[in-house]
């Protein structure tokens, strides 16, 4: 409690960096940065369902995550060896491929892995410097760069290895959710969601609000079962996958 | 986990210093007589040891200009906790050895060192929960890891001493510590042993069943998404044999544990100095090989989602 003022006198700062320039007017949506509390119900939260029935493997929300945020005002995600044997850089979405069952019955699902934007964040307690934080508005976890100092502990207490260090920038990175496009008003409504989203050719990757009952969302995990990953560790992963679903056999 | 040697080095420096200072804080409290030439030679070299972990623990991080950030976030991060208190115990030291130096009267001679002893048990509780406090890092989240970090430190910070006492011809304090380092030595074996024998019998509650969802009881990974490596590949694997974390396993019991002991049981029947000095040289890469180990042995879930490449 005692540097409240400190962190007030921070954050004043930060304000008076943004450039004046900017007309507010243009942005009428984009929400005020505030922190949420730990163990804070948020009314809004944000967050993707991934369809493993759907789902074919084709990593172009690999591709389009990687060209969008590689291209954002953040600076590019780091590209290491690049074109040498052993090349290496920062990804904020993978797509994993996991064999069930014995062959001949084997199952081959398509997996795709990013920041489950959980509910109770386990990354963000430890963070000694506060840069990684769950936003109070629509519950989006985030890194600000500014005040990262690479110390890699949010990635420690982080069980789904979702963050990823860029070794270039010696920065935490992880997804945002795209929060630099689903809010710009200079878009087309029907763009404004995750670059990862609107890359899906089979739309395996819905994006909603799954506060909010009759969104697209939380249907879905209402209707298909949906189900989070690691549930043994509390988190409460906004993100959901919809399990495989048994296809019908057509009558020839 | 992969074990960064910044992280090793400072930790075991950064432990041996507080267990040295709490030997001299207990000494002048039970009225050991020392010249005041070695309190005042042992303090700095603990003071040293201090700055140095210190620095080590700076060269871990990524971007080192913000490294004053980290001091913010004390009501949550355990590793907060700890930045503010390493430097506050280095200043503490300063602030003893200065007084010890000028033989001030400003405070009573037994404020100090109780203010020592505490600020050292609360550094090693800080460093210790930070690893103890990640509840998925099963090999970790025990008090046992506590208890060690304590122990360990207290052993080493004691050997050391003895060895400095041996060097340095102080009979009375080598007299008086001696038994203390043999008996936290026997103890931090005993209780890194209990820690051992638990993290060997861990059943991980996470499996790939539960990271993926998917069912079904035969389930391997084909591919973890990528040809080469990345972060989460390098970070979180210590890349070492199976063979070779048996034998550091070996190596650190025998170097850290074992052959410390029983040089110390030799130096306190014959009172003589150099099995200390010997105990020292054994202990120091023995417990390298302990903090090393201690890394390399726990396994983090996410390592469940980087198992094959293609």
């Amino acid at each position: 409690m005692k540097i409240q003022w400190l962190k007030d006198l921070l954050q004043q700062n930060a304000v008076a960096q943004v450039p004046a320039a900017v007309p507010t007017q243009s942005i009428p949506r984009q929400p005020q940065r505030v922190r949420a509390e730990q163990g804070e119900t948020l009314a809004i939260q944000l967050a993707l369902v991934i369809d493993l029935n759907v789902c074919v493997g084709c990593h172009a929300c690999v591709t389009s995550c990687k060209e969008w945020n590689t291209s954002g005002s953040a600076g590019p995600l780091a590209d290491v060896q690049a074109y040498s044997a052993n090349p290496t850089g920062t990804f904020f979405n993978r797509v994993q491929t996991y064999e069930a069952g014995t062959f001949p019955g084997t199952d081959t699902i398509h997996f795709p892995k990013s920041c489950l934007h959980c509910e109770d964040p386990p990354c963000v307690p430890v963070c000694p410097t506060g840069a990684s934080y769950k936003r109070k508005e629509d519950g989006i976890v985030l890194v600000d760069y500014d005040k990262c100092i690479g110390c890699k502990y949010c990635a420690w207490a982080c069980p789904y290895g979702a963050r990823e260090l860029d070794e270039a920038r010696q920065v935490m990175t992880k997804c945002t959710l795209c929060v630099d496009r689903i809010y710009d008003a200079h878009l087309p409504k029907e763009d404004r969601k995750p670059a990862c989203v609107k890359a899906c050719p089979t739309g395996a990757r819905l994006f909603g609000d799954v506060k909010d009952p009759n969104s697209e969302v939380s249907r879905a995990i209402r209707e298909r079962g949906g189900y989070s990953l690691m549930p043994e560790w509390d988190t409460q992963p906004a993100n959901q996958y919809l399990p495989r679903r048994v296809t019908p056999k057509m009558e020839s | 986990m992969h074990p960064a040697f910044s992280i090793l080095f400072f930790t075991t420096l950064a432990g041996t210093a507080q267990g040295l200072v709490a030997l001299l804080a207990m000494a002048v409290l039970g009225g050991v007589v020392m010249a005041p030439g070695f309190l005042l030679m042992a303090l700095g070299l603990a003071g040293v040891l201090l700055v140095a972990g210190l620095a080590a623990s700076f060269l871990h991080l990524g971007r080192k200009s913000q490294a004053w950030r980290a001091v913010l976030m004390w009501r949550t991060s355990w590793m907060s906790r700890e930045v503010i208190v390493l430097p506050a115990f280095i200043g503490l030291v300063g602030l003893w050895w200065g007084l010890l130096k000028s033989g001030s009267s400003l405070v009573q001679p037994w404020v100090m060192p109780v203010i020592l002893i505490l600020g050292a048990l609360a550094l090693w509780y800080c460093t210790a929960m930070i690893y103890a406090c990640l509840r998925f890092i099963e090999e970790w989240a025990h008090p046992l890891t506590i208890i060690n970090f304590t122990l360990i430190g207290l052993s080493s910070g004691l050997v050391l001493g003895c060895a400095l006492a041996a060097m340095a011809g102080e009979a009375r304090l080598l007299q008086a510590a001696s038994p203390f380092a043999l008996t936290f030595t026997l103890l931090a074996w005993f209780t890194r042993m209990l820690a051992l024998k638990r993290n060997g019998a861990i059943k991980h509650k996470s499996t790939l069943q539960s990271a993926t969802g998917i069912k079904s009881a035969t389930l391997v990974q084909k591919s973890m998404g990528m040809s080469a490596g990345a972060f989460n590949t390098r970070e979180f694997f210590h890349g070492a044999s199976q063979a070779l974390l048996k034998n550091v396993k070996m190596g650190f019991i025998l170097l850290a544990f074992a052959v410390p002991s029983l040089l110390l049981l030799w130096g306190y029947s014959i009172q003589h100095g150099w099995p200390f000095v010997l105990a020292l040289a054994s202990q120091a890469p023995g417990l390298l090989a302990e903090r090393w180990f201690f890394f390399s042995q726990a396994k983090h879930p996410q390592n469940l989602y980087y198992q094959v490449v293609s």
